[in-house]
């Protein structure tokens, strides 16, 4: 009897363990960029700089701020995180509807047209070609229009609004309401939990991608902020022409800037709105990866 | 009662001109960057160039098939798109079960809702960011280097980017650090959905946790697997070309080119545009031949699949 009651005991012992060594994992390579980012840049190189910054400087931030072309690239990507979400979300929301209503005609043929490109794509070099026959290529609008429209997105939409009470919309058409009114008076402000899903999704997606940037855009005006910490990573050359430039700028401190230091700060500030933001609204997006993978 | 019939009717036609332009947008955009892309595919047939676009340029038949086919650089792309696949499979496709099944077995409370979001953690950073952090600690005077000297395996600085082979094995961890959490997410839900009287029962029949676990929670969450795993191998082709980017180097390029680089760097960088669209056709035949012999094969065996 007292082993029974034991046993359960030391489960839950080493699950706890494995939880606190799973959460150390998941914590340590960003709290590790956050420590050396503050500190000394020169002091850095030696190394041994694991948890805590051991010539405790806030010069890096400083330069990161000061910076002309990380200031460009961070607006280009917030501009395209808000109006890549906001149009992508109007455009999706009212074809979502649409597909859930019973009078909509040729929905036999609209679902497999949508859920057919799931599965199926043209590839990287026609879709180059299309952009760049369209005059998309290096310009804002080839980071908002490609997206305007998302299946994915469309499917987890549907699916919250089939399950809206029924009544509720016959009720407001035999008032004589149109079916926008219907979408955006009823069925809009009932679906701010799946919204806020979405839009999670779709700023997240903006605000991290590089590929686009990379592949669309060739101006530096262009280039969003994960672009510009790509190329900071990858070629040591863009790091140490952004420090020397920091050092110009704010000559006192021009030593306690290196490239390795200012990347991690800029790497820093990149991720920090998304990590306040994400444990907040884990309910949505918990929420909309389950009806995605159930329905998709 | 005519005129009430033909006012409906008015009203009919108001409301289907309503909801088809409700979707008229998006048949556009899907049409215009999924299906043009699709009808584009034939310059994979042709010898593509700029001048005569996508329906002006020669057609060449399976030239540039046979082409690839003689590639010197076949063999290593394949080995490395499939390596990376079964590895990155093996490791990370159970990772998430695994950590579902623990987590569920945490009581509800503060440490379970913290376990979990700080477990989604690395899923919100992007990969530049993810694998920047990587390379940060991999650095030859980075946190492990001095931790393998410490502990004396190794007696000088180690570069970790600077051995090939170990890419698969980097590649590989950050795959499943990245997505360890949230892949877990849509397990951990199937077991909420688990009747907690069942559980119950086994505890009042003397079961052990392990046996719960075994018994009870991964029978129930097996449907969701076996979907998973379908959609799974469907993309067995796929790798994470924004992860592979960032950590390919001079060194490793033998290890990390795989068909998603390859495709880029021969169609982009070299512009050999019609041989780079057959190479990417032959990679998405071949993936949905996978996902329907995959879902043949779970629908005979389990009953269950995605369509």
């Amino acid at each position: 009897m007292k082993l029974k009651k034991k046993k359960p005991e030391t489960f839950d012992l080493v699950n706890g363990v494995v939880m606190i060594l799973m959460m150390a994992v998941m914590i340590f390579p960003f709290w590790y960029c956050i420590a050396g980012s503050l500190n000394d840049g020169t002091d850095y190189l030696r190394g041994g700089v694991y948890l805590w910054p051991r010539e405790f400087v806030l010069s890096n931030y400083k330069a990161v701020f000061r910076d002309a072309s990380i200031f460009n690239a961070f607006k280009i990507t917030i501009l395209k995180s808000i109006v890549g979400t906001a149009t992508s979300l109007m455009v999706t929301a009212l074809a979502a509807y649409a597909m859930t209503r019973p009078a909509l005609k040729g929905k036999r043929f609209y679902a497999p047209f949508m859920t057919l490109t799931m599965y199926f794509g043209g590839g990287l070099i026609p879709y180059f070609i299309i952009i760049k026959d369209l005059h998309l290529y290096d310009s804002f609008w080839v980071y908002i229009i490609p997206g305007l429209f998302s299946v994915w997105n469309m499917i987890i939409l549907r699916s919250f609004f089939a399950e809206l009470p029924g009544e509720l919309i016959e009720a407001a058409k035999l008032d004589g309401a149109g079916e926008y009114r219907i979408f955006f008076q009823i069925v809009l402000p009932l679906s701010k939990a799946v919204l806020a899903t979405i839009v999670l999704f779709s700023l997240v997606g903006h605000w991290n991608s590089y590929f686009d940037s990379m592949m669309y855009t060739s101006s530096q005006e262009l280039q969003t902020i994960q672009f510009f910490l790509k190329k900071m990573i990858t070629d040591p050359g863009t790091a140490s022409s952004l420090a020397s430039s920091a050092a110009m700028a704010i000559p006192a401190e021009a030593r306690k800037v290196t490239p390795q230091t200012i990347k991690l700060a800029a790497m820093v500030v990149t991720s920090l709105p998304i990590i306040c933001v994400y444990p907040f609204l884990q309910k949505y997006f918990v929420k909309g990866t389950m009806v995605g993978s159930v329905k998709g | 009662m005519k005129q009430a019939k033909t006012i409906r009717g008015h009203r009919k036609v108001r409301e289907q001109l309503a909801l088809q332009s409700m979707i008229l947008p998006a048949l556009i955009v899907l049409f215009i960057f999924a299906y043009m892309p699709m009808y584009g595919i034939i310059i994979a047939f042709k010898d593509f160039n700029i001048r005569d676009g996508i329906w002006g340029s020669a057609w060449v038949g399976l030239k540039y098939f046979r082409e690839f086919l003689k590639d010197p650089n076949l063999w290593n792309v394949m080995r490395n798109t499939l390596v990376l696949n079964v590895l990155g499979t093996l490791v990370c496709f159970p990772a998430p079960i695994l950590l579902a099944l623990l987590i569920n077995e945490l009581p509800n409370g503060r440490f379970k809702k913290v376990s979990q979001t700080v477990s989604y953690l690395p899923h919100f950073l992007s990969w530049v960011i993810f694998a920047g952090l990587v390379l940060e600690i991999l650095r030859p005077s980075g946190i492990l280097s001095d931790l393998c000297v410490a502990l004396g395996l190794s007696g000088q600085p180690v570069n970790f980017m600077a051995h090939g082979s170990w890419f698969y094995i980097i590649f590989v961890l950050s795959s499943l650090i990245k997505g360890l959490g949230y892949g877990s997410i849509i397990y951990v839900a199937a077991l909420a959905g688990v009747d907690q009287e069942i559980y119950e029962a086994a505890r009042v029949d003397g079961c052990t946790r392990m046996q719960r676990i075994l018994h009870i929670s991964l029978p129930c969450i097996m449907g969701t697997v076996v979907v998973m795993l379908i959609l799974q191998i469907g993309s067995i082709l796929n790798t994470g070309i924004e992860q592979i980017l960032m950590y390919q180097n001079a060194m490793n390029l033998p290890f990390s080119e795989t068909l998603d680089t390859y495709v880029y760097k021969v169609g982009i960088a070299q512009g050999r545009m019609s041989y780079s669209t057959a190479v990417s056709l032959l990679k998405s035949v071949i993936s949905v031949i996978l996902l329907v012999v995959a879902n043949t094969f779970s629908k005979k065996v389990t009953d269950k699949g995605l369509f």
